[in-house]
């Protein structure tokens, strides 16, 4: 990381400028701080901007023996192999569906769960639920398999001993996709309703007291006051964040796909979305070529999205734009 | 709110709907926990109990066994630990400190680059290389499979924490800096005696994030790990669920001719590398809301 910066040439202070260059003066405020911008800098462009460079290895037919610069180039090759196969479908309607499901059922989650933490504000209660509600949050989703296969293990899982108990099939739960999309929207849920709880209970939070006392005096039950004062005053958060959220629609959650379904093969039709297959092309099927088209195909258009939804937020709301 | 006294009907209507809302979010606290003690219970629980009459909520047959097989007779658990606290110990540090110089010089009005410099931290929240050419350019071009490194030099800056640090710089008193700055106080003084103990919030909860992420990272040893002297806990943790053999193994390894006790130590190494989270939970959680509020209504 040898990355030379101007910095790198401030004066020492004990010199005696005759005449300072105007690039002098200048360093001379700048330079400290260009210094201290340094080390991040550097990491960033070495770990951020360099891979950015590296997109041209999906138009290579990477060799590792023969470097970047060295293999041949195939122009799209392998963007139509990703394209020509069900593959590329495949990924990009379970990365879209499944993210689609997890922003709406998210945001009535959050949503309700703020309103119900509100109701109980100023109270014990309510700081303990939601410290039990948070905690998903701290943990790696290596353990969320874990904790997921306790539930769901074929012989052992609590799921199909209250089956059994019911007097109903056991169920082989890791070779039948169809039940995924509701158990991955599930164990999202668990995992973030703490963590996005917060954000809207902050914000009820800051409304107005006496909105909710005039609303008393005119005789406004709980959830009218809920109706027409507090979820109002929630909509251009839920806006903002719903539309962030839809700007990220082309990313997943690796770790909630690859570790709560165990990476099972079985369940790719229904839980297979584009990083863990960039993920499985790269390191299990030595598809190098084919990893990375997925991955530029998602960056790309991630990158669209988000250009997008940010020119729709500055329309709504320009103070709430990211740029 | 009891104070207000009205018709009995009211009174009744009142209680009904706290009633509900506490059964909603108890029974939603609960779901949340749950996981957590069926885990800690299948820990302490025989193998033979766990594999005839499954995961339940008492520990069944309760015995320490896992434990002692895990902390006694293998090395790898203490060494993973080891590396894991290394880990996050050394990136928390490096990674705050470089993080805040930068989010700091960018604060400053004074700075001609900040804007340029804003960008610069921004733009890569917007597009990234993809994984093959991080893989490509750490594994081929770095070198550093296989090492300590890889484990926190790629995580030192995150973008986003550097706009939030930034967004805490702001705030501090304009004034307060000026004076310094008029009495003679260099930059890098002024950074480490005002700006630093101004701040302490807003860093430690930066830092804990940072600590959080470190200590949770499986997805980088799962790339870029292969010797097990460098598995963290968490990867070791991966590689004991695709890995039926591995915790047999680590006994060969230690001499132990035994048969393991192969459940409940898994659940055992998931308490352990749960374990230092919840210990710290308690006296960290403040932190988190507030980063999380700070975050998303400023960053």
């Amino acid at each position: 990381m040898s990355v030379v910066s101007p910095a790198a040439i401030v004066p020492p202070t004990s010199r005696v400028a005759v005449r300072q260059s105007s690039l002098r003066r200048w360093l001379r405020t700048n330079g400290p701080y260009l210094l201290m911008s340094a080390p991040a800098v550097a990491l960033l462009f070495v770990f951020a901007y360099l891979p950015m460079f590296g997109i041209i290895i999906a138009f290579k037919e990477y060799r590792f023996d023969q470097g970047i610069f060295g293999s041949r180039w195939i122009g799209f090759t392998n963007f139509r192999f990703l394209f020509g196969s069900d593959i590329a479908w495949r990924i990009t309607r379970n990365t879209v569906v499944m993210n689609f499901l997890f922003i709406v059922a998210g945001t009535i989650a959050n949503i309700t769960v703020a309103l119900l933490l509100y109701e109980l504000q100023g109270k014990l209660r309510a700081k303990l639920y939601q410290s039990a509600m948070f905690l998903p949050y701290f943990i790696s989703w290596v353990v969320v398999g874990y904790f997921v296969f306790a539930f769901l293990s074929l012989e052992q899982g609590i799921a199909n001993k209250v089956l059994v108990s019911l007097g109903l099939e056991p169920v082989a739960w890791y070779r039948e996709p169809k039940y995924w999309p509701a158990i991955l929207v599930f164990v999202h849920l668990w995992k973030s309703v703490g963590y996005g709880s917060i954000l809207y209970l902050a914000v009820m939070l800051s409304i107005n007291q006496e909105l909710f006392e005039a609303a008393r005096v005119d005789g406004a039950n709980k959830l009218q006051q809920i109706r027409y004062i507090t979820l109002p005053h929630l909509v251009p958060v839920v806006i903002v964040l719903v539309l962030f959220a839809i700007s990220g629609i082309f990313r997943s959650d690796f770790g909630l796909f690859f570790n709560v379904t165990r990476n099972q093969a079985a369940l790719y039709p229904t839980t297979d979305v584009i990083d863990t297959f960039v993920y499985r092309a790269l390191r299990q099927l030595n598809d190098l070529g084919m990893s990375a088209a997925a991955g530029v195909y998602q960056s790309v258009v991630g990158f669209v999205m988000v250009v997008t939804v940010n020119w729709a937020i500055r329309r709504i709301d320009p103070d709430k734009a990211l740029f | 709110m009891g104070k207000r006294r009205g018709p009995s009907k009211y009174r009744l209507m009142r209680l009904l709907s706290s009633a509900a809302i506490n059964l909603a979010l108890g029974t939603i606290a609960a779901v949340c926990l749950i996981p957590f003690w069926v885990v800690i219970a299948a820990s302490f629980s025989s193998e033979r109990a766990l594999v005839e009459s499954g995961y339940s909520l008492v520990p069944r047959g309760f015995n320490t066994l896992a434990y002692r097989y895990l902390l006694v007779d293998s090395a790898q658990v203490l060494r993973s630990y080891g590396v894991s606290v290394t880990v996050t110990l050394v990136g928390t540090a490096l990674g705050l400190f470089v993080m805040a110089l930068l989010a700091y010089a960018i604060s400053r009005r004074t700075f001609k680059l900040r804007r340029a410099l804003a960008f610069y931290v921004f733009f890569t929240m917007l597009f990234s290389g993809g994984l093959v050419p991080s893989y490509i350019l750490i594994t081929q071009y770095l070198r550093l499979r296989d090492t300590l490194w890889v484990l926190f030099v790629p995580h030192l800056v995150i973008p986003g924490w550097v706009l939030i640090l930034r967004t805490y710089f702001l705030d501090l008193p304009e004034e307060l800096l000026e004076a310094a700055r008029i009495d003679g106080c260099g930059e890098w003084r002024m950074f480490f005696q005002i700006v630093v103990p101004l701040s302490t919030p807003g860093l430690a909860t930066i830092g804990l994030f940072a600590m959080l992420m470190f200590w949770n990272d499986w997805f980088t040893p799962l790339l870029y790990i292969e010797d097990q002297r460098f598995y963290p806990i968490q990867y070791l943790l991966y590689t004991i669920v695709n890995n039926m053999d591995f915790l047999d193994r680590l006994s060969q390894q230690a001499g132990i001719r035994v048969e393991p006790p192969r459940i409940p130590a898994r659940m055992a190494m998931v308490v352990l590398a749960i374990g230092p989270i919840l210990l710290a939970y308690p006296f960290v959680q403040r932190y988190f809301i507030q980063g999380i509020r700070v975050g998303s209504l400023k960053g």
